[in-house]
């Protein structure tokens, strides 16, 4: 190989990582794409973070590596109340990384913690469905009200304010960590550094340097340690993901999370089926100011959306990491047919041509009002190459002027949640839980952050109410799909692609399993060296 | 003598036209300097003639040829046509039978299980190697179409970007505005950094310490959050560029300036000209100034490249050039991103602006050596 | 000497108050706050975090509370690495970045003054060309095509050094950041020390040593000497820039110091975590810019202060 250096520096880290450990101890060295900005599932708001997260702990429930729920903590569960009481009947083998058995309680402890106004937890309102969550969060009552309790030590009662056909979804995700709370009483903040933390996950945080690695290793006590196959995980935060790959080529890295879209054919070409391009659960879209002349008339709106080739997008701009969208809700999501777009079976050139005849009846266009359109976008290459392309669309389809305006992340999303004046905004979508309303609630007029399109239509509105009170899971996502139909006519946002997540997995590395959740723990792979 | 100027003491209209055209006369001695100049109005001219010369509008997509390399040869390969045909009728939904082309024309032969409406050819035409395309025959009652047409050839003789825009063209457009910000960025950097620097060194004491604690201020202050407060509340504007470049450009040509004014103005010659009379500014234009030239005309031509790609980076921030527009630094550092994928969309525009500073460089000695008040 | 050490320390308080509130108050008025994230947060999670992190209360009274915090050496919290405070953050990443810096800056200071001595010696020869236009070639490329390059190279062509990580501080992952890092430092110090030595040995003084049979070597320490001055005034700042890092340096290879705080820091509108990188940039900028008008006063005796 004629890398010493490479050796020696495996060999040392692997060296300090044994502590009487035998030879064949198993290093997984995980890029990361970024630094976590907390190990506290309370203040999580990133994937970066989930991903470590779900290596040190386990929810009641979990996903296997496809993406389905499984039993976690909770071996199993009932539904009752009409769907607004969980029962979970908790393991009794499970324990936490100091040995104390986990409990009911815990559980109990931890919601009430992130529920409490002064945790300021950033994802509080995803558990909002339980019982007097909303008030406990807002202030108005104490935190012992929430709908959570503890029937014994491995019995845990949730009730919930209404049927939440989605509420297994939202106890998967990282915000639904249990945590040990005498070590979060004794060290307060602080309870989150190496040697404080307590977790009752597969792997027990040994080091945390920011922004350099952060080291976990096996947790003896896990239930299911002996299923675990490796030993100790490196997180790396590879921010700049050009470098990262020529680290994963070298073979720093085993897996390396997020590369850059542009070196995605070359990527195919030198690393073939390392290279992991799954759709997931993100919408990447154009909000249109829907109350600024000319984008209040929805044919002008309509004949934009249909002026994008979004096959052009997909292969080309994006190189194949996206899917063209035509629907807010993006496919994969069980029992939910998507609302038809009626131009999406006709070919591009008659979608053009509708776009063009659609625009002349209102009015702009060539022969008419000059349409004149400004596209706003954070910076970022793929949404600059993104906007660069519909422009030339827009251009040379529909006649129209059109403008590009970059900002930074922060100037950008500040400026349309404050109703900043604009034409077309880029924006994009990540589902925090599988299920459409987490797609469609972007569209809900009292929405007054998300809804940047600024939306308002009463029959949509009505149909989302509808949807939380129907408890037949079938026929609730018929209203939801109601819903996005009428969303979908009225057309206040231009669907353009669905992302797909990008993930570089050596050969070497085995058990992983492309997901729409974007979910991988490290505990369900194997490394061969 | 160390100081020409104190034996021209008088006649200073005449002393500065000689003093002007003796210099241009040792500039065009300076052969490096010559061709410099020369071969920096070349890239000039390149840049600011070329895209009218140039077969390709700077923004105009070609969405058939995303990131080709550069070649001599004219695209498409022929070897590309009929893969370029078939995936052009998968989208209209036809299949094709048989397929020829000969130079620069084409003939296909398209079939369908149901009669094939004639606008087809909009699907052929629309990519961007084929054009004109037209049915010539119509076989079992339109079941079968046969297609003539041309393929049209495009150069890129430096390849196309991500975006597949012509990069040729793009550097020259690039070309345009990195020259423009560099060069009028840099002196207006240079006369603040100057009458700053000078000044201060030359009054010392507590004016000294004020003026250069406010460099210092400077120097410290966040700058993302003063071009981002410039963006927000003076929308986009060219001029927007030059305030918030000249604006910490200057700092550190301030600090040259004054350290060397500080050893100047113990020099024999600027006492006797104290001890003449010459008042403060006379000292500062006629002696100061002049003796600081050598390593203020390095730190210049040092400046030109911070700046040019310092623009890339308000580009980020929203100042600065907006797409489809670009400038050099844009065009550098969109192709270090791709330096392991399309290494030529770094090395093309790397070659302009090295040479451009290459050649500033030799000016840039040349004008200093030309200037020199102890050489005359 | 001492009365004007003294004198300029006195004035680093103000300098630096100055700056913390012209700092607190630019960064307050960009739009944007810490909490504004790409995917919105409820109304009602908003409400607590402002009210935890005291950003509810009214700006001037932020702003005396953060200089109360300042003057006890309290940082505050970083709004956006929420395990850990600004002051915790800096002087972990710290020594990462000085140790980096402060061998970038001996290794471009020593190539730097080499080559520009050894080029003004043989002013305009082949020699000379040759080492400028590698010095111009090193200011032009910038540190984000150097970085890649290197890598590419060194790591992942000859197989030789790491790509990227600190590794325990072992010279074999140091070797390309610094490379990269000190690169155009180097060249400009080459090009900055070539210019004013041509100038030196020009110089009456110089010539009269020489007349007088001085040994070269010690003609070109002498002359070298008031050679330094430009090279010393760009170190001031440039050495405050290296030793607080550099962003797009720690990004390509992976190190752990503060230098992407500053850009990361401002994108986020992490509002303590600015404040910190300027105050700790600031005390750098006024330390280092002292250093720099004492060593004045030591190369040329013609410079005095009073």
């Amino acid at each position: 190989m004629g890398r010493p250096w490479k050796l020696s520096f495996i060999s040392a880290i692997a060296s300090f990582a044994m502590t009487g450990l035998a030879a064949a101890e198993v290093v997984y060295h995980r890029g990361n794409a970024g630094e976590p900005k907390t190990l506290d599932q309370h203040q999580t708001s990133i994937d970066v973070e989930k991903n470590v997260l779900k290596d040190l702990y386990e929810g009641l429930v979990a996903y296997n590596p496809k993406g389905e729920i499984i039993p976690g903590v909770a071996e199993s569960w009932s539904i009752g109340g009409d769907g607004t009481v969980y029962t979970f009947k908790l393991r009794d083998a499970g324990k936490w990384s100091n040995g104390d058995p986990v409990k009911a309680s815990d559980f109990v402890y931890s919601f009430r913690r992130i529920m409490n106004p002064a945790t300021a937890a950033k994802y509080a309102n995803l558990l909002y469905p339980i019982k007097n969550a909303e008030k406990v969060n807002k202030g108005e009552l104490k935190p012992e009200e929430l709908g959570v309790k503890a029937a014994d030590d491995k019995t845990l009662v949730i009730t919930l304010e209404r049927p939440t056909p989605y509420f297994l979804e939202l106890l998967q995700h990282q915000t639904g960590l249990p945590l040990h709370q005498a070590s979060v009483e004794k060290f307060g903040k602080d309870f989150v550094k190496p040697g404080n933390l307590v977790s009752n996950g597969a792997y027990l945080l040994a080091e945390n340097v920011p922004n350099d690695h952060i080291k976990l290793t096996k947790n003896p006590n896990y239930w299911n340690a002996k299923s675990v196959q490796i030993d100790t995980v490196f997180f790396y935060p590879t921010e700049d993901n050009a470098a990262a790959v020529r680290r994963f080529m070298a073979g720093e890295l085993d897996t390396n999370y997020q590369f850059p879209i542009d070196q995605l054919p070359f990527l195919r070409e030198k690393l073939g089926a390392q290279v992991r391009t799954p759709p997931y659960l993100a919408l990447e879209y154009y909000a249109i100011n829907v109350t600024k002349p000319p984008f209040n008339d929805p044919r002008v709106r309509k004949a934009l959306s249909m002026a994008v080739d979004r096959d052009y997008l997909a292969e080309k701009v994006w190189g194949g990491a996206a899917l063209p969208a035509y629907n807010i809700v993006p496919p994969g999501l069980n029992g939910y047919a998507l609302a038809d777009v009626d131009y999406k079976s006709l070919s591009q050139l008659d979608r053009e041509d509708q776009a063009k005849a659609l625009l002349k009846e209102a009015g702009y266009g060539p022969g008419g009002k000059p349409l004149k359109i400004e596209i706003r976008y954070n910076t970022n290459e793929s949404h600059k190459k993104t906007a660069t392309a519909v422009a030339d669309m827009w251009k040379t389809v529909l006649g129209a002027e059109v403008t590009l305006l970059n900002t930074d992340v922060k100037t950008h999303y500040a400026h349309l949640q404050n109703r900043g004046d604009f034409d077309v905004a880029r924006a994009g979508w990540v589902a925090d839980y599988s299920d459409p309303q987490n797609f469609l609630f972007l569209g809900l007029s009292n929405n007054r952050v998300g809804n940047y399109s600024q939306y308002n239509s009463a029959a949509f509105d009505a149909a989302m109410a509808k949807s939380d009170v129907t408890i037949d899971p079938a026929e609730r996502m018929k209203v939801l799909r109601t819903a996005e139909d009428t969303m979908m006519k009225d057309g206040p946002i231009i669907p353009l692609l669905n992302r797909a997540s990008l993930h570089l997995v050596s050969n070497r590395v085995k058990g992983w399993v492309d997901n729409v959740q974007n979910d991988h723990r490290s505990q369900d792979l194997r490394i061969e060296r | 003598m160390t100081d020409a100027s104190l034996t021209s003491q008088g006649g200073t209209a005449a002393r500065g036209r000689s003093l002007s055209t003796l210099a241009l006369q040792r500039l065009k001695r300076n052969r490096a300097a010559v061709a410099s100049l020369i071969g920096l109005a070349l890239i000039a001219i390149f840049c600011f003639l070329g895209p009218f010369l140039s077969s390709h509008p700077n923004d105009r997509v070609y969405q058939s040829y995303v990131a080709v390399p550069p070649s001599l040869e004219p695209y498409p390969a022929a070897a590309t046509l009929e893969r370029t045909m078939q995936r052009a009728l998968e989208r209209a939904r036809v299949d094709m039978g048989d397929f020829s082309a000969s130079g620069t024309t084409f003939r296909v032969t398209l079939t369908s299980p149901r009669p094939i409406d004639p606008r087809v050819t909009r699907y052929i035409d629309r990519v961007d190697e084929f054009d004109d395309a037209r049915v010539v025959e119509t076989l079992e009652e339109g079941r079968r179409l046969v297609v003539e047409g041309t393929v049209q050839r495009q150069w890129f003789l430096m390849g196309t970007d991500m975006s597949g825009r012509d990069l040729m063209t793009r550097i020259m457009v690039g070309g345009r505005i990195s020259l423009i910000v560099g060069l009028l960025a840099t002196l207006v950097s240079l006369l603040i950094g100057v009458a700053w620097g000078a000044i201060a060194g030359y009054a010392g004491g507590r004016i000294d310490n004020v003026m250069m604690r406010f460099v210092d201020v400077l120097y410290s202050l966040p700058f993302v959050f003063f071009v981002i407060l410039l963006v927000v509340y003076f929308g986009r504007n060219f001029v927007l560029i030059f305030v918030a470049i000249g604006a910490v450009e200057w700092l550190d040509m301030a600090r040259i300036v004054r350290g060397q004014t500080l050893a100047l103005k113990r020099r024999e010659f600027v006492e006797a000209a104290q001890a003449l009379g010459v008042g403060t500014g006379g000292i500062l234009r006629r002696h100061i100034v002049p003796n600081l030239l050598g390593p203020v005309v390095v730190f210049m031509t040092l400046m030109v490249p911070k700046i040019i790609l310092l623009e890339s980076f308000l580009s980020f921030l929203g100042l600065g050039v907006q797409a489809p527009l670009t400038s050099w630094g844009v065009l550098i550092s969109e192709g270090a991103n791709n330096i392991q994928s399309a290494p030529y969309l770094i090395v093309f525009p790397s070659i302009f602006f090295v040479s451009t500073l290459f050649a500033l460089n030799f000016i840039g000695d040349g004008l200093r050596d030309a200037l020199d008040p102890r050489d005359r | 000497m001492l009365g004007y050490t003294l004198r300029r320390l006195a004035s680093a308080v103000p300098t630096l108050f100055i700056i913390v509130t012209v700092a607190f108050f630019l960064v307050r008025f960009a739009p944007g706050g810490p909490f504004d994230l790409e995917q919105p947060l409820a109304p009602q999670v908003l409400d607590n975090l402002r009210r935890t992190y005291n950003l509810d209360q009214p700006l001037h009274l932020q702003y005396l509370d953060y200089l109360a915090k300042l003057v006890r050496g309290d940082l505050g919290p970083s709004y956006t690495a929420l395990d850990f405070t600004v002051g915790e953050m800096l002087r972990r990443g710290l020594p990462y970045s000085i140790a980096l810096g402060a061998s970038a800056l001996t290794l471009a200071l020593v190539l730097g003054v080499v080559a520009g001595v050894f080029a003004a010696l043989r002013q305009n020869s082949t020699k000379d060309y040759a080492v400028m236009a590698v010095a111009t070639v090193g200011v032009t490329v910038p540190n984000f095509v150097v970085g890649p390059v290197l890598q590419l190279v060194f790591g992942l062509m000859l197989g030789l050094l790491p790509l990227g990580g600190w590794g325990g501080g072992d010279l074999a992952h140091r070797v390309l950041p610094t490379i990269a890092l000190a690169l155009p430092q180097m060249a400009v110090i080459a090009r900055l020390t070539r210019s004013s030595m041509i100038e030196a040995l020009r110089a009456d003084h110089i010539r009269t040593l020489r007349a007088n049979g001085l040994p070269g070597r010690a003609i070109i320490a002498h002359a070298l000497r008031g050679a330094l001055l430009p090279v010393v005034s760009y170190l001031g700042p440039a050495a405050a820039a290296l030793v607080t890092g550099s962003v797009v340096i720690e990004k390509i290879f992976a190190i752990p110091g503060v230098g992407s705080y500053f850009v990361e820091g401002a994108l986020n509108r992490d509002y303590t975590l600015v404040m910190g990188t300027v105050v700790m940039l600031a005390s750098f900028v006024v330390l280092f810019n002292l250093i720099v008008d004492l060593l004045y006063a030591a190369l040329d005796p013609r410079v005095r202060y009073d």
